[in-house]
C-alpha cells in the first residue's frame, strides 16, 4: 500500500523481492545501493545470520526523484529464502506495492523456484492480494551460470501469465536495474489508474 | 478482508498539523527526546525531537519490523496483538505502541524521563491520535467516493517515469 504524503509532498512504495534460498535477492539489493549516489539512498540494513544468510529482511530506502512535485521514494525489502522462516515473508509481505520475483536459473534449483512462487501466492493470497493484480516482475538470475535451465523451460514453469522478465547475473549487475525500473515503473502506472484513495 | 492492494495510505496536510501538535506535546510532557509515527508497513509518517542524528527512515522500518514480528508471536500463542513493547538500555530506552490498530507510536526517552511517565503520556496522546487517525479515514473515504481523491498521479506521463530513471 502507497503512501501519499500531502503535507512533505512524497509518495513512499514498497517494493519486494522474493525467490527461494540463495537466489540472489541480497545481492540485487547489494548491487542497487553500491551503483545509487549517495544522496538517493538511504542505509542498507540486512537482518542476517552470522553466515549472511537473510535472517529477517534486508532493507532499502531509494529515493528516485520528483514527479509532478512530489519525491517519489521506494523502500526495497527481501524476504528470508531459507523454507523455514515462512512467518516472517508473510510479515515482509504486509503492505507491498509491488514483487520483483527472482529465480535462480540453475537446473538444480527449478522445483525450488516452483515451491517459492506457489509459497508467494499463497501468502499474498493471505493477506488480501492477488499476484496476478499486483505490479510483479520475473528476474531469472544466474544467467552466467553453466548449469541453467533453458529460457523456455524457466519461462513455461514461471511465467504463464507473460509478466516481464529479465535475464541477469546480479553478481555484475546485468539486469539488476532494468528489473528495478520495471517493476517500478508498473507501480507508478498502478497509481495513476487507481489515483489518491483508490 | 478489504482489498488492501486497492488503497493507498494518504496524508493531509490539516491531519499531519494536528498530529504534529499532539506528538510535540507528548515530547514536552513527557520528557522525551525523540517521538515519531509510523505507519504498519514502516512508513515514517511523523516525528519531533533530536531526529537529525537519526536515521529515521531505517528505525520506522526497523520498528514495522519488529511489531509485525511481535505481532506474529502474539498469534501464536493466541492473543490478538501486544500492543506495547519497551526496549531497555543503558542510556535510551524505547517505548512502541500501536494506535487504533494502525499507527505505530515510538517513544526514546532516557534517564530524564520514566517508563511510567511515557506510558502515562502514551496512553492519553493515543486516544487523542487515535481520533485523528478516525477523521482521516472518513476523509479518505469521502474524498475517493466523491472522485475528488485529487491524484497527484493521475496525470503523469510515460515520459514522466521515464525521466526518473534517466
Amino acid at each position: 500500500m502507497s503512501f501519499i504524503n500531502y503535507a512533505s509532498r512524497e509518495i513512499n512504495c514498497k517494493i519486494v523481492y522474493y525467490g527461494p534460498g540463495l537466489c540472489g535477492k541480497t545481492t540485487n539489493l547489494q548491487f542497487v545501493y553500491q551503483k545509487t549516489a549517495p544522496d538517493a539512498k538511504g542505509k542498507m540494513i540486512s537482518l542476517a545470520t552470522e553466515t549472511e544468510r537473510t535472517l529477517f529482511f534486508d532493507f532499502l530506502p531509494l529515493a528516485l526523484g520528483e514527479i509532478r512535485g512530489f519525491k517519489t521514494r521506494f523502500h526495497l525489502y527481501t524476504v528470508p529464502g531459507q523454507v523455514f522462516y515462512d512467518a516472517s515473508r508473510k510479515l515482509i509481505l504486509k503492505g507491498v506495492d509491488g514483487v520483483v520475483f527472482v529465480a535462480d536459473s540453475q537446473e538444480e534449483r527449478l522445483d525450488a523456484n516452483i515451491e517459492s512462487m506457489e509459497n508467494l501466492k499463497v501468502n499474498l493470497e493471505e493477506q488480501g492480494y492477488e499476484l496476478e493484480k499486483l505490479p510483479f516482475v520475473i528476474q531469472y538470475n544466474k544467467q552466467d551460470l553453466p548449469n541453467c535451465s533453458p529460457l523456455e523451460e524457466l519461462r513455461e514453469l514461471l511465467n504463464p501469465n507473460n509478466v516481464l522478465e529479465f535475464t541477469a547475473c546480479a553478481q555484475t549487475g546485468e539486469g539488476v536495474f532494468e528489473t528495478l525500473k520495471a517493476v517500478a515503473k508498473l507501480i507508478l502506472l498502478e497509481l495513476k489508474k487507481g489515483g489518491a484513495g483508490a | 478482508m478489504l482489498h488492501p492492494q486497492q488503497t493507498s495510505f494518504v496524508m493531509y496536510d490539516e491531519e499531519f498539523q494536528r498530529i504534529s501538535v499532539v506528538i510535540e506535546k507528548l515530547l514536552r510532557e513527557s520528557n522525551a527526546k525523540v517521538i515519531f509515527l509510523v505507519d504498519k508497513n514502516g512508513q515514517l509518517i511523523a516525528g519531533c525531537g533530536e531526529t537529525e542524528h537519526l536515521d529515521t527512515t531505517s528505525l520506522a522500518s526497523l520498528t514495522a519490523g519488529n511489531i509485525a514480528a511481535t505481532g506474529g508471536l502474539a498469534k501464536l500463542i493466541g492473543e490478538k496483538e501486544f500492543s506495547i513493547l519497551f526496549h531497555e538500555g543503558e542510556k535510551d530506552n524505547i517505548h512502541i505502541s500501536i494506535v487504533a490498530q494502525r499507527v505505530i507510536l515510538v517513544v526514546i526517552f532516557d534517564h530524564r524521563s520514566s517508563l511510567g511517565l511515557v506510558r502515562l503520556r502514551v496512553k492519553k496522546a493515543s486516544e487523542e491520535l487515535a481520533k485523528i487517525f478516525q477523521d482521516l479515514a472518513v476523509k479518505t473515504a469521502e474524498m475517493e467516493k466523491t472522485g475528488n481523491a485529487d491524484s497527484p498521479f493521475a496525470e503523469i506521463t510515460d515520459d514522466d517515469i521515464d525521466n526518473l530513471f534517466s
